[in-house]
């Protein structure tokens, strides 16, 4: 089948047009389910109030000597007049 | 023989840890018409253990106000021992997969909801302090009188 030339080429350019398009379409819907999987990323963020009681145990501590830490917490908080931050190996209910 | 046994066992474990009860919801339309002390709890919480005993009182002083405990514990053996240290005389129910921690929206340990007796939440207080109580036993009170 011999096609004079315009009608090949617009043919040709109809084709191409029609795959740029599509590739814009799966292109936004990658990009709409993207941002809406984003929309659930800080969904769970934090330690709820029940689980902090692994959280709040001694071993929990950054560091490998509980004491030493302790005892630059002491000096620490004594210095700058605060506490915790670091961590706080207290009943870890979040209340006090 | 052995159902017999087991059945001594198993009434005499009620009787020593109180009625555990796991739920994992709770219908709280049982008790309309009653003031009800919501309070949610863990073994390894502080405050937990100061408010058992207040909790003892004042049902003793309001036995018409029901109070249900909701341990939040991973491990029933935990909250058993809590239990055998500061035992309960209201309802416990045990909920290990702590929905209703989320369900209730638990901002800390321990955390109580106080209901009036048409069912709407009125005050609720995130921790137990001894300082307080006066405080929580007025609002319990101010409930439990009939509307003027």
């Amino acid at each position: 089948m011999n096609l004079p030339i315009k009608t090949f080429t617009r043919k040709c350019f109809l084709k191409t047009e029609a795959k740029v398009s599509n590739y814009k379409k799966s292109s936004r819907t990658l990009i709409f389910f993207g941002f809406s999987m984003l929309l659930s990323a800080c969904s769970s963020l934090g330690v709820q109030p029940w689980e902090r009681d692994i959280l709040s145990k001694k071993e929990m501590i950054f560091g490998a000597c509980v004491l030493e830490a302790g005892f630059e917490d002491h000096t620490y908080f004594s210095k700058e007049g605060s506490s915790g931050g670091r961590s706080f190996s207290a009943g870890g209910c979040g209340c006090n | 023989m052995n159902k017999f046994l087991l059945l001594i066992l198993m009434l005499f474990s009620n009787l020593t840890f109180g009625n555990l009860i796991y739920a994992n919801e709770i219908d709280l339309s049982k008790y309309q018409g009653k003031v009800i002390y919501l309070d949610f709890w863990a073994s390894w919480c502080g405050p937990c253990k100061e408010s058992f005993p207040w909790l003892n009182q004042l049902q003793k002083k309001f036995p018409d106000v029901k109070i249900i405990a909701v341990n939040l514990d991973k491990n029933k053996q935990d909250a058993d021992a809590f239990l055998k240290k500061h035992p309960a005389d209201f309802e416990i129910i045990y909920n290990p997969s702590a929905s209703l921690g989320t369900q209730f929206k638990v901002k800390g340990m321990p955390y109580s909801i106080i209901y009036d007796r048409s069912g709407q939440a009125k005050f609720n207080h995130i921790g137990f302090s001894q300082k307080k109580a006066d405080q929580y036993i007025q609002e319990i009170q101010s409930l439990r009188e009939p509307k003027k």
